[in-house]
């Protein structure tokens, strides 16, 4: 039963939410992209805006790109590289620890705000709300795991969320079982972190794809636009 | 040489009299929806102030516009494209809608509503935000109507640099005007340099410049980098938005609604030439002082045959060129140079200008007699001090705020001898170098202003433009998602956040 639960939630979990992210989002731009937005509530109240989300976002996007790089890169680069199971894990605690502390002190900031500021309170969406929360208890979760981490410093649990991670990515029907006998506090951080996919198309985190770093080549510093089809009479 | 065409507007600050029915009609027509309750994209400020939103014209502290870099080339006064991304998480130079106003509206219900009282019962204040009730309100859109307020806080205007404050706070050497803003439509805008997503656009064919709501992603990078703070989040959609000038009218050959609406007969709309390829030349120009002659520099000539030939080629309709030759806003920007743009120093190139106020002389009154410089009234002995003006439109050069103010005192001169005494004076026009058909153009047009007059607006050619059969069916205009227009209660994407103005009056606090 134990397996088989395990099965659903990290073999097949997965690809729901992984489908659901892709293809809502897809939806999402196409059929509303008036609804495409980040969704600054800085107007409305400066105070704790500015350094919280400054906090959060560089917090979140160290650990984000170092779950990217640290999850897919294949086992063999590092050992290509010489980089020992036990110092990947230690750089990785040291490093997301880091992360995790800005993030948290950010995400603090904003949930205060959120919560107990009367305007940003009555502007918020169900969802502004709820995926705020829902990172904040998957920081902690995140978190949390270092402890676990700290048991054993060999690297080996690392690597089998790598292999899992890999797994999902290369159609291996036996993903799941590389993390049959984790710790409950990954598994639990895993199912949330899928969650958080599964309701990305339908948050304001469709923003993460607009991030607008193609302005910094953009040529020109003048947009201008013609009618389609214009052609100067000759 | 690439001629582009532009409806230009000019605004007549002499005959302006701040009833504001630009401001309200423009609201009704286009902010008086949810999250833009606090927006004016027209407004009207009584000068000497700080303005809305508060001490706007500070760029010092907003960081709105241009800055001309050692080596001459224009950067935005917020930084480089990189230390803009940096200030993409917290932007450090928006306002706070505190720097406009809570938006708020009055329990008018409970006029109706209240049971039998003691008291006559009152309409109270209530946030249009939050939903609750506001025991005072703080500020609004129009703040220092009339000169309220106190004059040291007044008194911060930007433009007061290098004038005596103590000399004008005494109450006989006050003195005011009205400011009706609206976006400039810039041949340069800052705003379209700063979008992260490239959402904002001037159109080619008549240079209004437009936000795609379907592009905008929020990153309200516009808000901070437009130095006349005339583009506003909306809290709601989280979208930026703006005077659209009102371009479905303009495509229509109507004049939008501020103008036509204006009692004072102030607003002119007609087309201007320019020549888009020494835009940026223009906007770099050194001394902040010379801008002002740069930009007319880069405006052309419509009875030019050799710009006619370039601006066909260009591809501008021929209705256009014509309209171009009787534009209003050529006749008073570039003939007569009676019209400036608003703080030319901000490097936008901005293309809604103004005709300075006259004013009455200050020493008439006190010692009986009337100051004279060079046959007529002496400008620097007028109410509002020149220096003022040109803080305001040429970036403090006083020679041509002088001169048109000057042409304006003329025009009155050489009219008042025509009708009362009959006849038509020359001497007078020599004195500002005009001749007698020119001031009775200008009267005609400044004086008269009727509505032919004021507004050549051709309609856009949609047919070079656009594939009609393409487009039929459509929803024409509306607020983003195509015909749907993001409204339905059963939203799986994400909705317009809640309108609070319904939830607070159904729960009566």
């Amino acid at each position: 039963m134990l397996t088989y639960l395990n099965t659903v939630a990290f073999g097949i979990y997965p690809y729901i939410a992984l489908a659901v992210l892709l293809v809502g989002s897809v939806i999402r731009y196409d059929r509303e992209p008036y609804s495409w937005r980040s969704g600054s509530s800085q107007l409305l109240r400066r105070k704790q805006l500015v350094w919280g989300s400054i906090l959060f976002h560089v917090g979140i996007l160290l650990i984000f790109f170092g779950h990217l790089v640290g999850l897919l890169t294949p086992i063999w680069v590092f050992d290509f590289l010489g980089v020992s199971h036990g110092a990947k894990q230690i750089l990785a605690i040291v490093a997301g620890g880091g992360a995790g502390i800005v993030c948290f002190i950010g995400a603090t900031m904003l949930i205060q705000r959120r919560l107990f500021d009367a305007r940003i309170r009555t502007t918020s969406s169900f969802w502004d709300i709820a995926i705020l929360l829902m990172l904040y208890a998957q920081l902690l979760l995140g978190m949390a795991t270092i402890f676990v981490s700290l048991q054993h410093l060999d690297g080996e649990e690392m690597v089998h969320f790598m292999s899992w991670a890999q797994g999902i990515f290369s159609f291996d029907l036996n993903a799941a079982h590389y993390v049959l006998n984790a710790h409950f506090l990954f598994k639990a951080h895993i199912f949330l972190g899928l969650t958080i996919m599964l309701v990305f198309p339908f948050t304001r985190l469709v923003h993460m794809f607009s991030a607008p770093v193609r302005y910094l080549w953009r040529t020109g510093y003048q947009i201008v636009r013609t009618k389609k089809g214009h052609s100067p009479a000759e | 040489m690439k001629v582009r065409a532009q409806i230009g507007k000019v605004l007549n600050l002499d005959k302006c009299i701040g009833c504001h029915t630009c401001s309200m009609t423009c609201k009704n027509v286009w902010t008086n929806r949810e999250g833009v309750e606090y927006a004016w994209f027209n407004n009207v400020e009584t000068k000497p102030g700080i303005g809305y939103p508060d001490d706007w014209e500070n760029q010092g502290y907003w960081h709105g516009g241009w800055k001309r870099k050692k080596n001459g080339k224009l950067e935005l006064k917020g930084g480089s494209k990189l230390i803009m991304l940096t200030k993409i998480f917290g932007n450090p130079d928006l306002p706070e809608i505190d720097d406009y106003y809570e938006p708020y509206t009055f329990d008018y219900e409970h006029l109706q509503k209240a049971p039998e009282l003691e008291a006559f019962p009152t309409a109270r204040p209530r946030s249009l935000i939050t939903g609750k009730r506001m025991e005072k309100i703080e500020a609004g859109p129009n703040w220092e109507e009339i000169l309220g307020g106190e004059y040291s806080k007044r008194s911060k205007d930007q433009n007061m640099a290098g004038i005596e404050k103590e000399i004008y706070g005494q109450f006989e050497n006050t003195f005011m005007m009205y400011l009706p803003r609206l976006c400039e439509h810039c041949l340069n805008p800052s705003c379209v340099a700063a979008c992260p997503s490239g959402a904002i656009y001037k159109r080619e064919e008549d240079g209004i410049v437009l936000i795609d709501q379907e592009k905008c992603r929020g990153w309200r990078m516009c808000v901070s980098s437009c130095p006349y703070k005339k583009i506003y989040y909306n809290w709601s959609s989280g979208k930026s938005e703006k005077c659209t000038f009102c371009y479905p009218r303009i495509e229509a050959g109507l004049p939008t609604v501020c103008s036509e609406t204006c009692v004072g007969r102030i607003r002119y709309l007609g087309v201007i030439l320019y020549d888009a390829d020494r835009l940026e030349e223009a906007a770099s120009a050194e001394d902040e002082q010379d801008l002002y002659a740069s930009q007319m520099s880069v405006f052309l000539d419509p009875n030019d045959p050799e710009v006619q030939e370039q601006a066909r080629k260009d591809g501008v309709p021929e209705a256009w060129l014509e309209a171009a030759k009787v534009s209003p806003v050529w006749k008073m920007a570039m003939e007569w140079k009676v019209a400036f743009p608003l703080h030319p120093e901000y490097r936008t190139l901005p293309m809604v200008w103004y005709i300075p106020p006259l004013s009455p002389i200050q020493s008439a009154a006190e010692a009986g007699k009337i100051g004279w410089a060079e046959g007529l009234p002496d400008v620097d002995s007028m109410r509002i001090p020149v220096r003022y003006l040109a803080n305001l439109l040429t970036a403090g050069a006083e020679a041509p705020i002088r001169s048109a103010l000057r042409r304006m005192l003329a025009m009155r001169a050489f009219m008042r001898t025509k009708m009362t005494d009959g006849f038509e004076d020359p001497a007078i026009a020599d004195l500002v170098g005009l001749t007698p058909e020119i001031i009775k153009d200008m009267y005609h047009i400044m004086a008269i202003a009727n509505y032919e007059d004021r507004f050549v607006v051709p309609t856009s050619h949609r047919e070079n433009g656009e594939d009609v059969f393409d487009i039929q069916g459509g929803c024409g205009f509306s607020f983003g998602n195509g015909c749907s227009g993001g409204e339905s209660k059963a939203d799986l994407f994400g909705k317009p956040k809640r309108n609070v103005r319904s939830k607070a009056m159904e729960a009566g606090e």
